[in-house]
């Protein structure tokens, strides 16, 4: 008799996000919180500095979260949250975990040194960048993490972003913490896992999630899953881990790396490149897919 | 216990008899021994904090307002550069009615590089909706820290400890420590009705209306107007366990002096000085050592200065295009009081050049020689 075949969940049907909150079409920053917190489970503070998430919960005083958020100075989302977990600690909750939930912008740019100090102390903090490669919520602004090439209102498309990406990872891995890894909405299972993995951790833990925006990046919402997919299997954005910044786990090996031309043409940001400028590209994402390639074999 | 120590130590046993539990600073000249010694007492548990040593004043700040929307007492010190890096967040704190008590050294703003006194740095958040404390002695630092803590938490107000650089803070006085368990008497635990927690989840500073807004904002100045009293009210229980009031002002030959040297910080001892040499000449001088100036005093302010002919003020501090900022706000004081008493407005010791009993016989001179001040300004030692 041929085995019937069950459909089993690989999330936990709890829900810690709602609906109704403020999140655009296809906001992959929802699906990072949602996935996530299903992984942190209610004992669960954030500290949310100004990012499209101080919106998307809600404004006062509403929150579309079942757990508590401190909203914090943009540059303070690290420090504040070493504060509240030391704060947390001397009232006598030492269960709680306290994660710092940031965007590109107060990671990659102004919130950096507070994280650099949170991590070359290792404070006992997860740190949770939700990457959508520009300052979205002012209204798609270049960051530090807007990847070579893109448009966006501050570098229009004659001047383009002529630098690439700052690779935040090899800075959190200098700082030697004991947990970072990279996750993309697409790949909740593996988003899940890592969360819940750096949140049994102790020390800075640094989880760094890819979130395609429709809005900033002029692609269909629709899409914004299928870009979180195309991206890992182009290389462009790697699924890794590091422990104590030695460490490199890949855990997707893609054998078959798909050319970006295809992730390229969803999106008006990029729209107006010419293949010249996508060979640049190409050719820094193959530079840093053989490098990490080669840290993962060295590990 | 009687103990010889400077002022800034004087801040640190004041966090340490207050209980602080969570402390996070950076260091920076003339604030560093406050922060050395509190480390010290944290690493052998004279003290049960704990103490993150943070990579910016930014971040200290930061860390403070985290540490107290979890309900901990928390506690920095900084000076000049490090309190105008943390300005973004003393809004954040006050803002977000955290009761987070510092001790600020006052040292010159650069450029040019200076770590001597003035008034420039605290005085430059005035608007931030920090209470502040300008300290005359160790011992007043010592005992405004606690007390500082107990106004502070019972309004949801932050408060600011303010000290001169060198004159105070690195000067050694006698000082009686006050004993730990009628300090424990006097301010009780930190227990805030709402604190950032999983077991009752909250979200706090979402991003709030025009319709809501504004009324946060009144209920901050409302708490402000409670100060006060509570400060006279909590200075007077004080009084009762430790024998030392700690009132709004500091008066000093007042009740009937003719003209009135309205002073801050260490500068006011000096100015006594000036006033018994007065008084030995005949002149019916006094002085008021302004010690809260955040909120302003309004009520002793205009009911002490109001029975003097002439008032001086001596700024240590300037608001550029306007005037010495504690004269500006005795001007204001004393609007639409009867008798329209002229104020003369001095500025004296920027960048901590020393203010001496020369410095206030200059001050006493003109004012005794003028009916009315030529000027808006009246520099005291200033090579022109």
């Amino acid at each position: 008799m041929k085995k019937e075949k069950k459909m089993t969940l690989t999330l936990p049907v709890e829900e810690y996000a709602g609906s109704g909150n403020l999140a655009c079409q296809g906001c992959g920053a929802g699906l990072a919180m949602r996935y996530f917190l299903k992984a942190m489970g209610p004992r669960t503070v954030l500290c949310i500095p100004a990012c499209c998430w101080a919106v998307i919960d809600g404004p006062y005083p509403h929150s579309s979260l079942s757990v508590p958020i401190y909203h914090c100075a943009f540059e303070a989302a690290a420090s504040t949250a070493t504060g509240v977990k030391a704060g947390l600690e001397m009232v006598g909750d030492d269960k709680t975990t306290v994660v710092a939930w940031a965007g590109d912008g107060g990671t990659f740019d102004i919130g950096l040194q507070a994280l650099s100090g949170a991590a070359e102390r290792n404070d006992d903090i997860l740190y949770v960048c939700y990457d959508n490669e520009a300052y979205m919520n002012t209204g798609i602004q270049r960051s530090s993490a807007t990847p070579y090439g893109a448009w966006t209102t501050t570098t229009p498309v004659k001047f383009f972003k002529n630098q690439p990406k700052k690779d935040i990872n090899a800075i959190m891995a200098a700082h030697r913490i004991p947990y970072q890894a990279t996750a993309s909405i697409s790949y909740p299972e593996d988003l899940f896992k890592k969360a819940k993995k750096a949140k049994g951790v102790k020390g800075t833990r640094f989880l760094h999630i890819y979130a395609p925006c429709p809005t900033g990046w002029k692609s269909r919402p629709e899409d914004a899953v299928k870009l979180g997919r195309m991206v890992i299997q182009n290389c462009i954005f790697p699924l890794y881990e590091i422990e104590y910044g030695e460490k490199y786990t890949l855990n997707i090996k893609v054998k078959d790396k798909k050319p970006i031309n295809d992730y390229l043409k969803l999106q008006g940001r990029f729209r107006h490149l010419k293949p010249d400028d996508i060979q640049i590209m190409q050719e820094e994402v193959d530079r840093n897919w053989a490098r990490l390639l080669k840290k993962c074999e060295a590990s | 216990m009687k103990k010889v120590m400077m002022g800034n130590h004087a801040l640190s046993y004041g966090a340490m008899l207050s209980r602080a539990q969570v402390i996070a600073a950076y260091p920076i000249t003339p604030q560093t021994q406050v922060v050395e010694l509190l480390s010290e007492m944290c690493a052998d548990k004279t003290l049960n904090a704990k103490f993150i040593k943070v990579e910016s004043e930014h971040s200290a700040m930061a860390a403070c307002i985290g540490a107290s929307i979890t309900g901990a007492r928390t506690f920095t010190a900084t000076s000049a550069q490090g309190l105008a890096l943390m300005h973004e967040l003393l809004h954040w704190a006050s803002g977000g009615r955290l009761p987070v008590v510092m001790g600020n050294i006052n040292r010159s703003m650069a450029p040019g590089w200076s770590i001597w006194t003035d008034q420039n740095d605290s005085l430059s958040e005035r608007d931030t909706g920090w209470m502040q404390f300008y300290c005359a002695s160790n011992q007043e630092v010592l005992d405004t820290v606690i007390q500082a803590f107990k106004v502070s938490e019972t309004l949801a107000i932050p408060s600011m400890v303010i000290l001169d650089a060198f004159t105070l803070s690195h000067t050694y006085e006698v000082v009686d420590i006050p004993d730990k368990a009628k300090v424990d008497e006097y301010l009780p635990p930190f227990k805030p009705p709402y604190r950032l927690t999983p077991d009752d989840p909250h979200a706090f500073n979402g991003l709030t209306s025009p319709e809501h807004y504004f009324e946060l904002r009144y209920k901050l100045q409302k708490d402000m107007e409670k100060v006060p009293a509570l400060i006279e009210e909590t200075g007077r229980e004080y009084e009762k366990l430790f024998g030392r009031y700690l009132g709004l002002v500091d008066d000093y030959l007042c009740d009937d002096a003719e003209i009135i040297l309205v002073t801050s910080g260490t500068a006011g001892y000096t100015a006594r000085v000036a006033v018994d040499e007065l008084r030995g000449s005949g002149v019916k001088a006094g002085n008021l050592r302004m010690k809260v100036f955040r909120p302003f005093p309004f009520e002793v302010v205009q009911r002490i200065l109001k029975r003097a002919k002439k008032v001086a003020v001596v700024d240590r501090n300037i608001s550029y295009g306007h005037h010495g900022i504690f004269a500006q706000e005795v001007k204001s004081a004393l609007y639409g009081q009867a008798g329209d008493i002229p104020v003369f407005g001095f500025i004296a010791g920027l960048g901590g050049r020393d203010i001496t009993p020369a410095s206030f016989r200059e001050v006493v001179d003109y004012t005794l020689s003028h009916d009315i001040p030529e000027d808006n300004i009246l520099w005291i030692g200033v090579k022109k």
